[in-house]
């Protein structure tokens, strides 16, 4: 029952990973660029709220702003950064938001030191549901999950439904060609930068709630969400799966440190690393089988 | 009147002069053909007059203003539309919503999905099936379609017969003729010389990014295009106009 429960707390765990990956999938989908500052805007989201919570608001409600204004600043983030990157090349984004990645967390350092922090939500920090003797579940967990599959619902229907949507689908496949039927692939892009960013302020306030954090704990995030991506195939709802995958192999990793059957490597997280790590090769593999049968079949055929 | 004019306009890749001082004017309801060998500047003549393409030099003027920095998405909104080559579909998109996607940001005017499906009756069967899995002809009404769809008062066809099955371009070229007898105004590029003459009513013939031969469809002889095409009697051609 005790590995039931951590199953269960994985799959929890799941719904923030799929908050947290969906901006990172949407940025490489969209617009080809892999933002390495991912994780540290999430944070940089966290403080957000954390601010408004220490004046007093409360914490969805400071949601409410803070999503907006990240939004805001996504788009001046695409204006001033992402697109002068772009011009020059595939890497050169790659450096920058790396960059960017630095100079968020050496300011969110400078403002606010290197305290660990947590927001505070109340008693739903700790509220839960008892399910079996074995199993209870947190209402938060069980909320953020709620709120992951409503928030990739809602980007599936935006993409598939709407007139803005199928712009975005059809600029992500051949910007040139999308501004030749009349889309202004520009603003597709700062759009689509703003959905990410205020999804990754809502994945960095989620954690702000689960646990605590402080100015460098972007690049771990960064790392979890890069791996619930690739685990989950670079689509939508591939970030879901990847992300309960992920969770559930971190659970599990920790309860088999717990057991003292592994030893403790990167507190249990490691498992996800594992998994991840063993997606990837399967990947490579297969791609790899692929490419020889291609190349046999064309032999074949010429012999 | 002049609708779209073409002035002195030049256009690089890096160290390539692709357009060289290119002058060429169309009246609202003519069809000009573009013909010349592979590498002599038409696709890029074409992608500049839609925006794709930035020129280094020279004017486009629409309906007498200036557009030569007006980028791509506006153009379609002031009517020009591009059916580019190799016809760049949206493969993961449908049919249907390759077409209203171009609905979206065009002119409003006379084309919906429903009288694309009436020109086109081979995509009616397609609506729903992604452009990726069609086959060329299908592809190039679905192309052709999408540009209607912005409702252009210039359309620009790049090599629309390319690729494609000799039954395929004859129904291309028919629905092209309704087009051209509906008023449309349109700018083809076509390699074949004969459907050439007998679509156009002008034609102009490249050669190394210049326009070196033009005149009205009716004037001109094979012989004549075809010597200008290859350049055989350079200089004693008609040259390009002032």
């Amino acid at each position: 029952m005790t590995w039931l429960n951590q199953v269960v707390q994985g799959v929890l765990l799941g719904g923030y990973y799929a908050i947290l990956a969906a901006g990172l999938a949407l940025l490489f989908g969209v617009m080809r660029i892999v933002n390495l500052a991912h994780g540290d805007l999430a944070i940089l989201g966290a403080y957000l709220t954390l601010v408004l919570t220490d004046h007093g608001v409360n914490a969805f409600v400071a949601l409410a702003v803070v999503l907006p204004v990240m939004g805001l600043a996504g788009v001046a983030l695409h204006r001033v950064v992402l697109e002068r990157s772009l011009r020059s090349g595939m890497l050169v984004p790659l450096l920058s938001t790396f960059g960017l990645a630095i100079v968020i967390q050496n300011l969110l350092f400078e403002k606010f030191g290197a305290d660990q922090r947590s927001i505070n939500i109340g008693s739903l920090a700790y509220d839960s549901w008892t399910i079996t003797s074995e199993i209870t579940v947190g209402k938060l967990p069980v909320l953020i999950l709620c709120v992951a599959i409503a928030v990739l619902l809602g980007l599936q229907l935006f993409l598939s439904k709407t007139s803005l949507g199928r712009a975005m689908r059809a600029t992500a496949e051949d910007p040139d060609t999308a501004e030749l039927v009349g889309v202004n692939s520009r603003a597709v892009y700062a759009l689509a930068t703003a959905l990410a960013l205020a999804t990754a302020a809502l994945a960095g306030t989620f954690l702000g709630m689960r646990q605590t954090f402080d100015p460098y704990a972007g690049p771990t995030q960064l790392i979890f969400a890069f791996e619930a991506v690739v685990i989950g195939g670079m689509t939508l709802w591939g970030t879901l799966v990847g992300g309960i995958v992920l969770g559930v192999a971190q659970t599990i990793g920790y309860q088999m440190v717990a057991e003292g059957w592994i030893k403790d490597v990167w507190g249990g997280a490691g498992a996800g690393d594992v998994v991840f790590l063993a997606v990837l090769a399967a990947r490579l593999i297969i791609a790899g089988v692929d490419a020889r049968g291609g190349v046999a079949a064309v032999l074949g055929r010429a012999t | 009147m002049t609708l779209l004019a073409v002035e002195n306009l030049d256009a690089r890749h890096g160290l390539l002069q692709a357009v060289r001082e290119v002058s060429l004017s169309m009246s609202e309801g003519e069809t000009l053909a573009l013909v010349g060998a592979n590498g002599a500047g038409k696709t890029t003549l074409l992608r500049t007059i839609a925006g794709a393409h930035r020129p280094v030099s020279g004017r486009v003027v629409f309906d007498g203003r200036d557009i030569t920095r007006m980028s791509a998405h506006k153009r379609v909104r002031e009517g020009i539309a591009l059916v580019p080559e190799g016809r760049r579909l949206f493969a993961n998109l449908t049919v249907e919503e390759n077409l209203s996607l171009a609905a979206r940001a065009g002119r409003p005017g006379r084309w919906t999905v429903e009288r694309v499906m009436e020109t086109f009756p081979m995509l009616d069967p397609l609506r729903r099936r992604r452009a990726g899995r069609l086959s060329g002809g299908e592809q190039q009404a679905t192309a052709i379609g999408r540009a209607l769809m912005t409702n252009p008062r210039v359309l620009l066809l790049d090599e629309v017969s390319l690729g494609l099955a000799p039954v395929a371009v004859e129904g291309v070229y028919a629905s092209l003729r309704s087009l051209i007898e509906s008023g449309t105004t349109i700018l083809l590029v076509e390699q074949d010389l004969n459907r050439a003459l007998s679509v156009a009513n002008r034609v102009a013939c490249m050669l190394e990014g210049r326009i070196v031969l033009e005149g009205p469809a009716a004037e001109m002889t094979r012989e004549r295009v075809i010597e200008a095409y290859f350049g055989l009697r350079r200089g004693s051609t008609n040259g390009a106009p002032a």
